[in-house]
């Protein structure tokens, strides 16, 4: 990377920047402080301080602060949802065979001749052949704290091994190529509102696929506290009227699906603007995240202040960090990226319960599939079947969910690991037990799925 | 040459709206007023004029960085993109450059993965001379092509150590289509087909030395495709591209970058053997589409990032001068050389919440320069400052919908004007978010 990275700056990170020091001077929002949801007062002491950093940030370019937008005010009366539902994709199929490695298997270091991992310490209790990655203590002290469900060998049958197809799979919630709606995506057009966008939400910059509905409204965003529309040359009560005038040019529709598609995306976005306004000055975490990077700290980070000011978020969609494709030179690309995602991820958790929110959120951490127990020449490995899954929240039934199959027996004819769960099996058990909706709604053939127990 | 099977051409009117539809989809938009020279040479001359361009010329400024100094596309991050942007912008060839841009999609290699911006660019012009040859002699170069070479672990994959990955993907997302025609026992023996390639690494240059060393080659035999031989790499990309359901995939995917809605049954089969007659020749098949009825009449298709963004700069006649366009691309979800991953952008997918924040963000960028200032001048009547506003960006068609948007607001905007200083002060404020507002309504996210 050159000086390039240095000088340049996004608008919004530059605004984070400012934000940060702006607030050097400011009280800390302390740890364990409660922002309880419905209690107006306080939130509105946390969002009034967001906006007293957005002015010293903007000062006299542009923008001038607001009071809070009648759409939020709507948004927030009704309350947020009970639970939330937030989904971490780990992209390009990781190798559970290092995540949680059978140490005491004979044929894994048969199968993995270099690859091997040394024995770790960090013993998986409830099948004492399993090791958690030294990268991943993270995930040793959660399943310690009994907030950490572990699926050993999550899949299904006949696993494909295209990124593309067995990810669409998970997405659609079916061994469907030709499914368009995302499994969540038939949850909210199940239950979901009309005009909420925030009820899906996709943190990556681009919509979730998972998230896909056929009706009802869902929105993208890369993290809170980015969401504002600046015009050069434009300010006052004129940029006001633009602002409401970006929600008339979305207000139509017509017969061309390019067209009204284009429009829906625009008014989407000016409803989520309306929504986001109080977070434009940024935010403070109760609890350290790692520093990195990569955006999915501060995603998470964001998530969590996004939450606790009670945002009417319902189901959550993001990619943690890195690529877990690893053809090659699997061990150092592996542990980076595992350790962040995973020290990330219990942050998050403890953030959530600092703000008291840990009983409303349940994580789902999946990717497409595993590797093949066998590792290629190139230090690497090769695409697989089934692979690892994780369950994390405050309410969560810390266990093993299926087993883990051993390398002997527990391997079909490709030399990949076989599914002990489908992974519809924890669909339907999240929509049931979680969501308390009647998954036959949602997932196709949901009576063919066993129900596993994921709750205390 | 044999003749050519009956595909459909469209007959009604050839235009200045039609001429603008062509060169948003067979490059990047209209500079001002050439959609009306192009709808002077007809239908067939206006293609002809895409598909047999001139010699290579690029017109107007030439790229420099926020300092004013020369673009360093081999060695300054983010200067690759603006490399090609620029040439998207100011090259006479744009359906060359388009092309090039659908070829980078199709074997979508990221930097991200390759780590040279040098083997990119080489690449990159891989794509430009072969884009509308044969798609046989392009599946050719681009197996051998180093960047690929790195992306997918060709030079991982030897006779003793296979490695699947350029094998599988291959035939998924290059040839065939998912699950169309192979099976995994295929995906293995293709990997086996294809070994032998290898590069060495200098510490200060990386990966170089790119060649093929037979040693490393799995001379036995191998059935693919239920063919048996001692197949190399090159039968490998030969058994794909004559494998029955080839021609078909082919098709349907690059119909699929002009047009959004799939060909009528008979169009797509008269496609094929087209394809298939000329050898596997690109250029008649994206003539065929570039005719075709369904590009005048059909629906609209939603304009990517970098399209989009090329479009606004040659309607302003402005060159590349800032680094921020490559940012700004990334998040508005398109940065060149960095597709997300081996299947490409996701065509379908283009706007969303996320990505309209990044295309305001991209037209602030654009008007910047040429912004009204607060002591600049403009009339304090609504329907002149939409006249003024529309000009600004070359006068483009607007739908009933939008255009009762734009007036509404201008309309509201000049009332508010109670005061002295309102009167005088509003009006330069109300072009400057119109010229904003038309750049980013669903009118000209689309095309």
């Amino acid at each position: 990377m050159s000086h390039h990275d240095c000088t340049e700056h996004s608008r919004s990170a530059l605004l984070r920047k400012a934000a940060a020091q702006a607030g050097a001077g400011l009280p800390d929002i302390e740890p364990g402080m409660p922002l309880p949801a419905g209690t107006g007062l306080d939130r509105r002491n946390f969002l009034a301080r967001s906006l007293g950093m957005a002015i010293a940030v903007y000062g006299a370019t542009s923008l001038a602060p607001r009071a809070l937008d009648h759409g939020i005010a709507q948004a927030l009366a009704a309350g947020p949802p009970d639970t939330v539902l937030v989904t971490v994709f780990l992209d390009g199929g990781i190798d559970s065979l290092s995540v949680l490695f059978p140490h005491g298997d004979p044929d894994y270091r048969r199968l993995r001749p270099k690859l091997a991992l040394a024995d770790s310490g960090l013993v998986f209790p409830e099948d004492t052949r399993l090791r958690w990655h030294p990268s991943a203590a993270a995930f040793h002290a959660l399943h310690a704290e009994g907030k950490l469900a572990v699926l050993p060998a999550v899949g299904y049958t006949n696993a494909d091994q295209s990124h593309f197809t067995s990810r669409h799979y998970w997405e659609v919630g079916d061994t469907d190529p030709r499914l368009q709606t995302g499994w969540l995506g038939r949850y909210l057009d199940h239950v979901g509102k009309p005009d909420n966008p925030l009820q899906g939400v996709s943190l990556d910059g681009e919509l979730s696929p998972s998230l896909a509905t056929a009706k009802k409204p869902v929105a993208a965003l890369s993290g809170a506290g980015e969401y504002s529309f600046w015009a050069p040359g434009v300010w006052g009560q004129v940029e006001e009227r633009m602002l409401a005038a970006i929600g008339s040019l979305g207000s139509s529709r017509g017969h061309d699906k390019a067209l009204a598609g284009a429009r829906a995306v625009t008014f989407q976005s000016h409803r989520l603007r309306q929504q986001l306004e109080p977070f434009n000055g940024g935010f403070q975490p109760p609890v350290p995240y790692p520093q990195s990077n990569s955006g999915f700290p501060d995603q998470m980070a964001g998530l969590a202040a996004m939450l606790a000011a009670g945002l009417p978020l319902h189901c959550v969609a993001l990619s943690a960090n890195g690529g877990y494709d690893t053809h090659s030179d699997q061990a150092q690309d592996l542990s980076d990226n595992l350790e962040l995602a995973s020290k990330t991820l219990l942050a998050f958790q403890h953030d959530l319960e600092a703000r008291g929110l840990g009983n409303r959120v349940l994580t789902l951490v999946w990717s497409e599939f595993g590797r093949r127990a066998e590792e290629n020449g190139s230090d690497g490995t090769d695409h697989g079947a089934a692979g690892i899954g994780l369950l994390m929240g405050s309410r969560v039934r810390g266990t093993m969910i299926g087993e883990f199959p051993g390398l002997r027996g527990g391997l079909d004819e490709d030399g990949n690991l076989k599914a002990t769960v489908d992974y519809r099996s924890v669909y339907c058990s999240v929509l049931e037990q979680w969501l308390s909706t009647d998954a036959a709604a949602v997932v196709p053939y949901a009576k063919s799925f066993a129900r596993v127990p994921l709750l205390q | 040459m044999s003749r050519a099977p009956r595909i459909p051409v469209y007959r009604g009117h050839f235009g200045p709206a039609q001429a603008e539809r062509l060169l948003w989809r067979a490059g990047f938009g209209p500079r001002p007023g050439e959609e009306n020279r192009l709808a002077k040479k007809g239908l067939r001359g206006a293609v002809h004029s895409l598909t047999h361009p001139k010699r290579d010329r690029l017109i107007g400024p030439k790229p420099v960085d926020d300092d004013g100094h020369p673009i360093a596309p081999i060695d300054a991050w983010g200067h690759d993109h603006l490399w090609w942007l620029d040439r998207m912008v100011r090259s006479n060839r744009s359906l060359v450059e388009r092309m090039t841009l659908v070829w980078h999609d199709w074997f979508a290699t990221s930097n991200a993965g390759v780590g040279s911006q040098r083997l990119m660019l080489q690449q990159n012009g891989l794509f430009r001379s072969h884009g509308l040859g044969s798609f046989y002699r392009l599946l050719l170069a681009v197996t051998k092509d180093p960047a690929m070479l790195l992306w997918l672990n060709g030079t991982d994959n030897e006779k003793d150590a296979p490695n699947e990955n350029y094998g599988r993907e291959m035939m998924e997302l290059f040839t065939l289509g998912a699950s169309r025609g192979y099976t995994e026992r295929d995906v293995r023996e293709q990997a086996r087909a294809l070994t032998g390639w290898r590069n060495d690494w200098d510490d200060d240059k990386g990966p170089v030395n790119f060649h093929y060393d037979s040693r490393r080659h799995d001379t036995g035999t191998k059935r693919i495709f239920g063919n048996h031989g001692h197949f190399d790499w090159q039968d490998s990309c030969r058994l794909a591209v004559h494998h029955p359901k080839h021609a078909s995939f082919f098709v349907g995917k690059l119909w699929s970058y002009f047009i959004p809605v799939d060909p009528p049954a008979a169009t797509r089969g008269a496609l094929e053997k087209l394809y298939v007659r000329n050898h596997y020749a690109i250029r008649p098949v994206v003539e065929a589409i570039l005719k075709h009825p369904l590009l005048y009449n059909g629906p609209r298709m939603v304009k990517p990032p970098v399209v989009y963004l090329a479009g606004m700069l040659r309607a302003r006649r402005r060159g590349i001068d800032t680094d921020a366009w490559t940012w700004l691309s990334s998040q508005a979800g398109q940065q060149l050389f960095y597709p997300p991953n081996v299947a490409g952008w996701q065509d379908d997918r283009w706007l969303d919440t996320a990505s309209f924040l990044a295309r305001w963000n991209l037209v602030g960028r654009v008007l910047r320069p040429s912004v009204l200032k607060d002591d600049d001048k403009a009339p304090l009547n609504a329907d002149k400052l939409l006249a003024r506003a529309l000009e600004y960006w070359g006068r483009p068609r607007l739908t009933p919908p939008t255009k009762r948007a734009l007036t509404t607001f201008a309309h509201h905007a000049i009332a508010d004007a109670d005061r002295k200083w309102k009167k005088e002060q509003y009006p330069v404020l109300i072009e400057n978010a119109l010229r904003h507002l038309i750049a980013v309504s669903p009118d000209q996210q689309t095309s």
